[in-house]
């Protein structure tokens, strides 16, 4: 079950915005995709599950455990997406819908791919929860998004993508909104969580100090083309572009920041 | 089940339940029963003041007044439901074709919109009643498509707002289609601000029909109407002035009801607003419909 991504190319309105980059996330490895805003990751991100906004186009290949994504029509698509591909996005606030509740949604995607009746999406639900570890978890189903903290909210995301077993999770800056304490909290949450299934993870940032924390590999991005690629330890200690050595920098700055306070 | 039980912890709320409930019951009352029998005239009791056996007094051909209210309450809520049933279709029909459509056809509906909204319903319904004759499916379909384009109106801006929030990504992200996100993300997101609007589109009804009853492009005059009795009654509203108060009394106090139940139903249906009003969904007042 892995990914290759070879010559991804995304126009909007005619303007090359991810310029073809080729990268590949082999069955349990963690990949993390890292550029400033702008680079593009977020939209290679939305290309690899087919969810590019109106007036997008992706080009390339995107092959998943041999398959090819990139044209395959809508409805098979639509299949994968959930089921064998998951994402976590970087706004817990905006990401769960505020009049459902939160057992309802984490269970949504069991519901949609294996059909599961209510009784048992519930279940699912709770057990979610659980493996979130959200606190009470059987009350907590029961309650709707804005009576939760950011942290939790954004365990009930992970609950969500998590719930049908994906093997490959996407997350998209799924700490940027997060204070520092709670996104270590959830760093390590979802390191656990993706060891644990043995699925495959391709993380996506701007912070190279996270990026050091949850992935092996890395992959530089500068204005939608591959700039730097290799081992996250490599790319620490010897950064050869002058895009990942401004990270990297930027990554010292908040340590020195955060342990001066 | 919930969002009746918070409904009824307002007292707006309560309020609109009991009088939309009692309307209700008399309606379905006056299918089986009335005081007396509406359409029987009785020379020797024109003009009776409220008192007994004629609880709220007799018109001008010795009809009982109370029974004639009674089944006017069934127009009411025929003409009240139907057109709400129509607006409902039709404005979700609107918004979604506004809102969720590829480019040129949701800015063609929005322009479409602005159009007909323009349109002056119950001027349209007069000629329409006047041209074919008037009858209560008249005022339905006038005031359901008048009243949908209002609707439209405002649920299409908020429904293009829903489409581009986060969770509605997600719900894609997750395997929903199109129909599933739209039945379980997109609908219950806009319900608040169309329950509220809705709410106002069957008082807007009632008053449609009474108005358009009233002057006799409406119901016919075999069909029992709150506003075709205040017509018949205003004539002599110098001789007999109290009679006339029962038809207005009822149709006040059904335009009143449904309009604090909208009101109440938005923040009941609404888990936001549950504990303090945190994040108000701002609602526009409906346009002019006349």
């Amino acid at each position: 079950m892995s990914l290759v991504v070879t010559d991804l190319a995304i126009t909007i309105d005619g303007r090359r915005v991810v310029d073809g980059i080729s990268f590949e996330v082999p069955d349990g490895a963690r990949l993390g995709l890292i550029g400033e805003s702008g680079s593009g990751k977020s939209l290679t991100a939305l290309a690899l599950l087919g969810l590019l906004p109106a007036g997008a186009e992706a080009t390339g290949s995107i092959r998943w455990d041999g398959t090819e994504l990139i044209g395959m029509p809508e409805r098979r698509r639509a299949s994968f997406r959930g089921d064998d591909i998951a994402m976590v996005f970087q706004e817990p606030r905006t990401a769960l819908n505020p009049i459902r509740t939160v057992g309802r949604q984490i269970a949504e995607s069991v519901r949609i791919h294996r059909g599961v009746t209510r009784a048992e999406a519930r279940r699912i639900a709770i057990a979610e929860a659980e493996r979130v570890r959200l606190p009470e978890p059987a009350r907590i189903v029961n309650r709707y998004p804005h009576q939760l903290s950011g942290g939790q909210r954004q365990r009930v995301a992970l609950a969500m993508a998590l719930a049908c077993e994906p093997r490959l999770l996407i997350a998209d800056e799924p700490t940027t909104a997060l204070d520092v304490t709670i996104q270590a909290e959830i760093l390590e949450l979802l390191l656990g969580l993706v060891d644990d299934a043995g699925m495959s993870l391709l993380f996506i940032t701007h912070d190279l100090a996270v990026l050091s924390q949850v992935a092996t590999h890395g992959v530089v991005l500068e204005d939608g083309r591959v700039v730097e690629a290799g081992p996250v330890p490599e790319l620490l200690s010897a950064p050869r572009h002058p895009v990942t050595q401004g990270l990297l920098r930027d990554a010292t700055a908040t340590l020195w920041r955060g342990g001066a306070s | 089940m919930i969002t009746l039980a918070r409904l009824w912890r307002s007292s707006t709320g309560r309020f609109g339940l009991v009088v939309v409930a009692a309307i209700v019951l008399v309606a379905i009352v006056s299918v089986f029963w009335t005081p007396f029998d509406p359409k029987s005239i009785d020379t020797g009791a024109r003009w009776l003041g409220p008192g007994w056996p004629h609880l709220l007094g007799t018109d001008s051909t010795g009809r009982d007044i109370l029974s004639l209210i009674m089944t006017g309450a069934r127009t009411t809520i025929f003409v009240a439901v139907g057109a709400a049933a129509v607006a409902t279709l039709f404005g979700i029909l609107l918004a979604a074709l506004g809102a969720l459509t590829p480019r040129w056809t949701r800015e063609a509906v929005a322009v479409l919109i602005d159009i007909l909204v323009a349109f002056p319903v119950l001027l349209i319904a007069m000629m329409i009643a006047s041209v074919w004759g008037g009858s209560l499916w008249v005022v339905v379909w006038a005031v359901g498509i008048g009243f949908g384009v209002n609707i439209a109106r405002v649920t299409r801006p908020e429904l293009r707002r829903v489409q581009h929030s986060d969770f509605v990504l997600a719900g894609r992200a997750a395997g929903l289609t199109p129909l599933q996100n739209l039945t379980r993300h997109l609908l219950p997101n806009v319900a608040p601000i169309f329950i509220v609007q809705l709410s106002w589109g069957m008082a807007v009804a009632v008053l449609a029909e009474a108005g358009l009853s009233y002057l006799g492009f409406g119901a016919n005059v075999t069909e029992p109407s709150w506003g075709l009795l205040l017509s018949e009654l205003q004539a002599y509203i110098t001789v007999h002035p109290t009679s006339v108060l029962w038809p207005g009394l009822a149709i006040t106090l059904t335009v009143l009801a449904l309009n604090l139940l909208g009101d109440a139903l938005r923040e009941a249906t609404d888990p936001t607003l549950r504990h303090g009003a945190r994040q108000r969904i701002p609602h526009e007042a409906p346009g002019v419909v006349a």
